[in-house]
């Protein structure tokens, strides 16, 4: 009985299949390339890539440090960094002094404790990076409707993060030609800016970085390059910021577990000396 | 229960003596998994994976009691209370990273030790309540699988929890107002995300109390073996302690070294991006997907594109459910004596056909809906049930098996005691 019963419910499932096969068959296999399909670009890391990457790579603080100078600097004119406090800077080798005056640089809504108005104060180092906007309407109301996203997570919460950070920031030019031509319907709208390494080829934000504009203390070039690569560095830290305590911890664990597993073969090949399996 | 030979728990210290006449659970322990339980000397390394399982179980309760110390159930802060574990509790990364890629590892493992079960015949007589059991398990990991994902409240978590409690809407009739209920609102919400984190809390609890039940079922036939000829004598057997603690201990060791690779150096492979973007309502991403490990099923799913009688996507639901509930029938559409795969020349390409399809299934239920991968798609999901209920039937009822060993010490003799299916295909 189950077995009859078995073969018919398993022939209705393939009979509806059967249908879908020749449904699929009949809308033809090919569908046209969208143009998102045709120019969308991979992430591609900068140039000698990040220290950060592979089993023992490591952050490089000076690196870091530059990268937060150019947050402070560009990104935190319209980006918030919610889930960093200043007093997290200390891994980048700040002193204590000098992340009382980064905090001191941002102001932090607070109330007036005589008048309970909303107002604001100096930032401390317990605070959080904050919001540049007072609320998500006003956030809008300055970027042409589009919000712009709080950057703590950025470096995870893209495919190849780091890299697309760099790309992104680096990689703001004219429409191909070539895509105009085949897709004319595709030019990139008023108020937004054509970037290939954006998934939808256009994005509100406009170019935020040029050379010159960031002055670098410690001699590093001041390119485009160069800032789009520090500030990439600094969010995969602001999203990682646990990585090289993870990395050193692991490396402990494995060799201990390569270890044990020698020894666990050993003590099984001991126990069954005597017992052909 | 058990054989005759199997030696019985003799209590040497005075205390034990004493704890044994008032509560023999000492006892019950050595009979289970200790020196009093026989098992067939030819087990290969493909029996380690119930074990392996339990102790992932076992990781998944202990990390997860603590994140739920550190964890707040609530939609407005769900997501930053994980954040807060990552960041500020001590350790927090290590515990959240061991808890989410625990899960893939669980899973694996059971996949695995089901895929055992397939092709050495562990769900035939006389270990079916073994297979039923076992199947229960499965269910109840892949509830408590899902609405974990929900918790962190990002993005994956919400339109996955919208997407898979969508299923319910394909009912006729009463389908919408049971989504309603079961969410408690009209989307995901506080009130989901508290009911599923209740459930998530529970159902381990539950999965732990079907493993004890499955693991006594196991022990009144005892376990199968890679021959699948049933146990003569004592020579066939060695006890489980010393000898499969010890080659448990080998499977311990390599599992926890991929797991710890993965915690430590590969923390977010298995995850998805997306997930570390706070819920949004009002954005739907590109591509909704499920964790890998729901792949399969996923596929199957979206394999149904034409309503004939019912939606298409009531076809995609009854099947995606009806190609786990049909494993509950297993034991009775494999009408074959034989047990082991390696004794079956028909059935096992059939069999390793099938494994290979399920992996062809998971990459489509990952990949972009492209008429050729939904092609592939419905031809792999016709193959899952053209394999379980019309080819197994019929193949089982004409096959002929190869001549079996007299005993299991016969065939270790033989050299071929614990041959694995890798070994089975070579030998072709």
């Amino acid at each position: 009985m189950v077995r009859i019963g078995g073969i018919l419910v398993g022939l209705g499932f393939v009979f509806a299949l059967f249908l879908g096969i020749i449904d699929t068959f009949s809308n033809g296999l090919t569908t046209p390339k969208t143009v998102e399909q045709e120019f969308h670009k991979h992430a591609e890391a900068p140039e000698g890539g990040f220290t950060f990457t592979g089993m023992f790579g490591t952050y490089d603080k000076r690196q870091l440090q530059r990268g937060m100078q150019v947050y402070k600097e560009v990104c935190a004119a319209c980006h918030s960094l919610r889930l960093v406090s200043f007093r997290d800077l200390a891994a980048l080798g700040y002193s204590e002094g000098q992340i009382k005056t980064i905090a001191k640089g941002f102001q932090v809504p607070s109330i007036n404790p005589e008048t309970g108005e909303p107002a604001t104060r100096d930032g401390m180092a317990a605070d959080r990076f904050p919001s540049p906007y007072a609320n998500e309407v006003a956030a809008r109301a300055a970027n042409n409707n589009a919000i712009p996203p709080d950057l703590s997570l950025m470096a995870k919460a893209r495919h190849d993060g780091p890299n697309y950070i760099y790309s992104l920031l680096t990689g703001y030019q004219a429409q191909p030609a070539e895509l105009l031509k085949k897709y004319p319907e595709a030019k990139t709208p008023e108020g937004l800016h054509y970037n290939p390494y954006f998934h939808t080829l256009n994005i509100a934000m406009a170019a935020p970085l040029k050379d010159g504009q960031v002055t670098y203390s410690d001699g590093t070039a001041a390119t485009t390059k160069n800032y789009a690569a520090d500030v990439a560095a600094f969010l995969t830290w602001t999203a990682e910021p646990k990585m090289e305590a993870r990395k050193s911890a692991g490396l402990a664990v494995l060799l201990f577990l390569v270890v044990f597993c020698f020894l666990a073969y050993g003590a099984k090949k001991q126990i069954w000396r005597n017992v052909k399996d | 229960m058990s054989f005759p030979w199997a030696k019985q728990y003799e209590p040497k210290s005075p205390l034990m003596k004493w704890v044994d006449s008032r509560l023999p659970l000492p006892r019950f322990v050595y009979g289970a998994i200790g020196g009093g339980y026989p098992v067939p000397r030819n087990l290969n390394y493909f029996w380690n994976f119930g074990v392996l399982a339990g102790m992932f179980l076992a990781i998944q309760i202990v990390t997860g009691i603590v994140l739920a110390m550190h964890y707040a159930a609530n939609a407005g802060i769900a997501f930053d209370s994980v954040e807060h574990i990552m960041r500020d509790v001590n350790a927090g990364w290590f515990i959240r990273y061991a808890h989410a890629n625990g899960a893939s590892l669980f899973l694996m493992v059971v996949y695995i030790h089901i895929a055992r079960g397939l092709w050495y015949g562990s769900y035939k007589a006389p270990r079916e309540m073994v297979w039923l059991l076992g199947v229960v398990i499965f269910l109840l990991m892949m509830a408590t699988a899902f609405m974990g994902y929900v918790l962190p409240w990002g993005q994956m978590s919400f339109w996955g929890a919208q997407v898979i409690t969508g299923f319910f809407s394909a009912i006729p009739v009463v389908g919408e107002p049971i989504r309603v209920w079961l969410l408690g609102g009209f989307a995901p919400d506080n009130a989901a995300l508290n009911r599923f984190f209740s459930l998530h809390y529970l159902l381990p609890f539950v999965i732990a109390g079907v493993v004890v039940l499955h693991i006594w079922a196991l022990h009144i036939p005892g376990s199968n073996n890679p021959t699948g000829v049933e146990v003569k004598d004592e020579q066939d057997t060695v006890p489980f302690h010393p000898y499969y603690t010890a080659k448990d201990g080998v499977g311990v060791g390599v599992a926890l070294l991929v797991y710890c690779a993965l915690i430590f150096y590969a923390p977010n492979l298995l995850g998805h991006p997306d997930n570390y973007i706070p819920a949004n309502p009002l954005s739907t991403p590109a591509h909704i997907v499920p964790e890998w490990y729901f792949l399969p099923f996923y596929a199957i799913l979206k394999s149904f594109t034409v309503d004939f009688i019912m939606s298409a996507k009531l076809w995609g639901v009854l099947a995606m459910f009806g190609s786990i509930l049909l494993l509950f029938f297993l034991p009775w559409l494999d009408s074959s004596p034989v047990r082991s795969a390696n004794y079956r020349p028909t059935y096992k390409w059939f069999l390793l056909v099938l494994l290979v399809d399920v992996l062809v299934l998971g990459y489509v239920g990952g990949a972009a809906p492209t008429p050729g991968v939904i092609l592939i798609g419905q031809f792999a999901t016709a193959y899952y049930f053209l394999h379980f209920l019309v080819i197994l039937p019929i193949v089982s009822a004409m096959e002929r098996p190869r001549p079996l060993p007299n005993s299991i010490t016969e065939a270790v003799l033989a050299g071929k005691g614990g041959t694995s299916p890798l070994q089975t295909a070579a030998a072709e």
